[in-house]
C-alpha cells in the first residue's frame, strides 16, 4: 500500500478536493497510469460476509482492481463474528477464506472508520471509482406494541450482539431471573437464543461465548423458554439442522403441544423437501413422549399467538408478563396469513426477546433509501439513480438468508460492477486517489484506522486469551481495548 | 530454476520427467509420472530401472508398462465440472479424491465456506444422470445443510461429501447458476 505523505499544512477546511489534488502529486498516483493496465479503486462498506465476498470475486476478477473494505468497528467480519452462535464454530471456517481475500496486496481493510460520520459516501464516490454498500442491518424490527421499552425486554439483534460481545450491548444485563422467558419469533435466532438460554454450562464454558455473558448465564434461573410464532407449524421460519439441536439439546425437553399437528401429516406429503422434512421433524417431536426422566429445562413452541401488550410489574419497573392475542389462520402454506379471533391469553415472564428481524438503517442522506422494505433500492446491486453506487448483502435484498445466499448476493453485485467497468458504463479512464485521499482525510478528522494487520493483533491476544481458559478466544469488547491492542 | 520448478507443477510433472531428453506423447508423460510411485519389483525391474534411466522409448518394457499403465488408469476417475456459466472443464481425478478440493485445485469456483464441516450449503453441486446412485445416501447432516441450499433439486449433493470411485468415471459435477433472476419477485425468503 503506497502511503500518501502529506507536505503541506493542514488547515480546518481541510477538504477531500485538497487531499485528491494534493494525493495526485504523491506517490499515490506513481504506480498509477503508468502501465497500460487500469487500476481502478473500488470501495466497499462493511467488512462483514457480503463486503468480503464482494471483495473476493472483484479481486479474482479483474487483476488491477484495489479493493478498500471500510468497517465502523475495529475488528472485521460481521454477523461472522457478532451473529453465528458461539456453539457453531464451523459455521465462522469462513473467516479463513476471508482472511486470504484481506490478505492480498490488492486489498485494503480500515476499521474504525464510521462511513456517514467519519466520511460521507459523497468522499468516497470522489475517491473511488465504484463504492459498493454491504453494511448489512444494524437495526431490529419493532414490536409496535405497549411496554415494548420496559426494562427485560430486548432485541434479539442486541441480545445475541451481548454473548457475541458486540461492544454497543456489553452493558445490556438482561434479566436472566424469572424462571420463564419469552422469545418472539421462530426463526434460526429466536432458536440460537433459545439454546444459547438452556445449554449446560459445561458446553457454553468451551465455545467464544464473551465472559461476561456466560458469568451471568451461570447465575441464570431460566428454566423455561416459550418460543412464539405468529402461525402456524407449516410456516416456521427456523430450519431444520436447528430444530435438531434443540430436540437434542442435553438437559432440555421439547414441550410440544401434539394438537397442533393435527392433519398435518397429509398436508406435508406433497410440499418441497426442506419444508416436509422440517414439519416431519416437529411432529416427530411433537407426538413421541422423550423415554427416561424428565428433563429440568424446558422448551416449546407456541403457534398462533401475536403479542399485544408487554404487561408491566406491579411497581411498572419492568416486564413482568405479555398478552398474545389467538391467531387463525387464512390462507396456506408460506403465504399463509394470521387473523385475530378475538381471544387472548397471557403469559408471565421475566425476559422478552424479540426475534422478528433485523433491519438496516439509512447510512448517509445521500444514498437512495426504502423505507417501507428498509433495503437500498437498487437493480442487480446497482442503487438506482445513482451511478457509481452498488449494493451487496441484507442492506440489499432484506435481513434474510445463510453464509451461502449472501455468498451468491455478492458475487453477483461483483459481476454487475465487473460488467459496467468493461463496458464502460463505470469509467475507469481516470486515476482516483482511493485509499491514498482516505488516509489524508481520516488523519485530518482525528480517525486512525485499523488496518488487517491490526486486526491480527488483536486475534492472536483474543485467542491466547481464549487458550488459558479453554476457549476458543476471549473476545475483546471495549472499542478502546481492541484499538489499544491493534496499535501495539 | 524457479521458472521451471513453476512450470513442472503447473503442468504436475514430477523432477525425474524434466530431465528426459526426448520428448514423449502426453500419455507416456502421465505414466512417467506414476512411475515414480512404482515399488521395485523383479519382473518389473527394468522398467523401473527405465524410468530412473528416463528413456522414454514406447516400446520399452510392453508388458510392465502396459501394467504401470493400467494401475494408473485404474487410480483415474475423469471428471467433468460445469461452472456457472456453462463452462464444462474436464479434470482428471483419482480415487479417493474430495469434489470439493479438486475442484480448488483446478480453479473451479466452488465455494466451501465451513470447510468441508456440514455446516453450509456453498458447495452444493448437481451430479448428473445415472451417478446420484453410485454415491452413497446422504448423511442426515448432509439433508439437512442441503435443505437450505437455494435452487435444490432431486441430484443435488454437497461437493465437499463426495469422495471419487472408480464408478464415478464420467460424472459431471455442475455448479448452480448464480441467477440474475433469483431476486424475482415471488421469491420467498430465506431463513436464516
Amino acid at each position: 500500500m503506497s502511503t500518501c505523505i502529506l507536505r503541506a499544512p493542514v488547515s480546518k477546511g481541510f477538504s477531500l478536493q485538497f487531499a485528491t489534488t494534493f494525493a495526485k502529486t504523491t506517490s499515490c498516483y506513481g504506480k498509477l497510469g503508468s502501465t497500460a493496465a487500469p487500476q481502478p479503486q473500488v470501495c466497499i462498506v462493511g467488512g462483514g460476509p457480503a463486503g468480503f465476498y464482494t471483495a473476493q470475486h472483484l479481486l479474482k476478477s479483474h487483476k488491477g482492481v484495489q479493493v478498500d473494505v471500510f468497517e465502523k468497528l475495529p475488528v472485521p467480519f460481521g454477523l461472522v463474528r457478532f451473529g453465528v452462535a458461539p456453539d457453531h464454530p464451523e459455521v465462522k471456517n469462513v473467516i479463513n477464506t476471508f482472511t486470504q481475500t484481506a490478505r492480498q496486496d490488492r486489498c485494503g481493510f480500515y476499521g474504525n472508520v464510521t462511513v456517514g460520520s467519519d466520511v460521507t459516501v459523497e468522499e468516497l464516490k470522489q475517491a473511488y471509482h465504484a463504492v459498493i454498500l454491504s453494511y448489512g442491518a444494524e437495526g431490529s424490527r419493532s414490536l409496535g406494541i405497549p411496554g415494548e421499552d420496559l426494562s427485560g425486554v430486548h432485541s434479539a439483534k442486541d441480545f445475541v450482539g451481548w454473548y457475541n460481545g458486540v461492544p454497543g450491548n456489553k452493558d445490556l444485563k438482561p434479566d436472566l431471573s424469572a424462571e420463564m422467558a419469552v422469545i418472539l419469533g421462530q426463526g434460526n435466532v429466536a432458536l440460537d437464543v433459545a439454546r444459547i438460554l438452556l445449554s449446560p454450562l459445561e458446553l457454553l464454558k468451551k465455545t467464544d461465548i464473551t465472559a461476561g455473558s456466560l458469568e451471568a448465564i451461570a447465575g441464570s434461573r431460566v428454566r423455561r423458554v416459550l418460543i412464539v410464532g405468529r402461525r402456524g407449524p407449516l410456516q416456521v421460519a427456523c430450519t431444520i439442522k436447528e430444530l435438531r439441536e434443540m430436540i437434542n439439546l442435553p438437559g432440555t425437553q421439547p414441550a410440544l403441544d401434539p394438537r397442533d399437528f393435527q392433519g398435518l401429516r397429509e398436508a406435508v406429503q406433497d410440499i418441497p423437501r426442506p419444508r416436509k422434512r422440517l414439519t416431519e421433524l416437529l411432529m416427530k417431536a411433537a407426538l413421541e413422549k422423550a423415554a427416561g426422566k424428565e428433563a429440568e429445562r424446558e422448551w416449546s413452541l407456541r403457534f398462533l399467538r401475536s403479542p399485544t401488550h408487554i404487561l408491566p410489574s406491579p411497581d411498572r419497573s419492568r416486564a413482568a408478563g405479555i398478552r398474545l392475542a389467538v391467531t387463525r389462520l387464512e390462507g396456506s402454506g408460506e403465504h399463509a396469513r394470521a387473523v385475530l379471533t378475538g381471544e387472548v391469553e397471557e403469559v408471565e415472564c421475566g425476559l422478552i426477546v424479540s426475534s422478528i428481524g433485523y433491519q438496516s438503517l439509512p447510512i448517509d442522506p445521500t444514498v437512495p433509501f426504502d423505507p417501507r422494505q428498509a433495503i437500498i433500492p437498487n437493480r442487480m446491486g446497482r442503487v438506482q439513480q445513482a451511478p457509481g453506487l452498488y449494493c451487496s448483502g441484507w442492506v440489499k435484498r432484506g435481513p434474510t438468508g445463510v453464509i451461502a445466499t449472501t455468498m451468491n448476493d455478492s458475487f453477483d453485485t461483483a459481476r454487475s460492477v465487473l460488467d459496467d467497468m468493461e463496458s464502460g458504463q463505470l469509467d475507469t479512464s481516470t486515476p482516483r486517489a482511493g485509499s491514498c485521499a482516505m488516509h489524508a482525510l481520516l488523519k485530518q478528522r482525528g480517525v486512525t484506522p485499523v488496518s488487517f494487520a491490526g486486526w491480527e493483533k488483536i486475534d492472536a491476544v483474543e485467542t491466547a486469551r481464549g487458550r488459558e481458559v479453554g476457549k476458543p478466544r476471549e473476545k475483546l469488547v471495549d472499542v478502546r481495548d481492541m484499538l489499544k491492542v491493534a496499535s501495539l | 530454476m524457479a521458472a521451471s520448478t513453476v512450470l513442472r507443477k503447473s503442468m504436475g510433472l514430477s523432477l525425474t520427467i524434466r530431465r528426459v531428453s526426448h520428448i514423449p506423447n502426453l500419455s507416456n508423460w502421465a505414466r512417467l509420472k506414476h512411475c515414480r510411485h512404482l515399488q521395485p519389483s523383479t519382473s518389473g525391474e527394468r522398467c523401473q530401472r527405465a524410468c530412473r534411466s528416463l528413456h522414454t522409448s514406447a516400446g520399452l518394457c510392453h508388458s510392465d508398462e502396459e501394467g504401470a499403465e493400467r494401475e494408473h488408469d485404474k487410480d483415474v476417475v475423469n471428471v467433468v465440472y460445469v461452472d456457472r456459466s456453462g463452462r464444462r472443464i474436464p479434470v482428471k481425478g483419482r480415487v479417493g479424491d474430495n469434489v470439493l478440493y479438486l475442484a480448488h485445485k483446478h480453479g473451479i469456483e466452488l465455494e466451501g465456506a465451513c470447510e468441508a464441516s456440514l455446516a453450509c450449503s456453498t458447495c452444493h453441486v448437481y451430479v448428473s444422470d445415472g451417478y446420484r446412485d453410485k454415491l452413497p445416501e446422504p448423511d442426515e447432516r448432509e439433508d439437512d445443510m442441503l435443505d437450505m441450499a437455494p435452487l435444490l433439486q432431486e441430484n443435488s449433493r454437497l461437493g465437499c461429501q463426495i469422495t471419487l470411485t472408480p464408478e464415478l468415471e464420467g460424472m459431471e459435477l455442475t455448479l448452480p447458476k448464480i441467477t440474475r433472476n433469483f431476486y424475482v419477485d415471488g421469491h420467498t425468503p430465506k431463513p436464516h
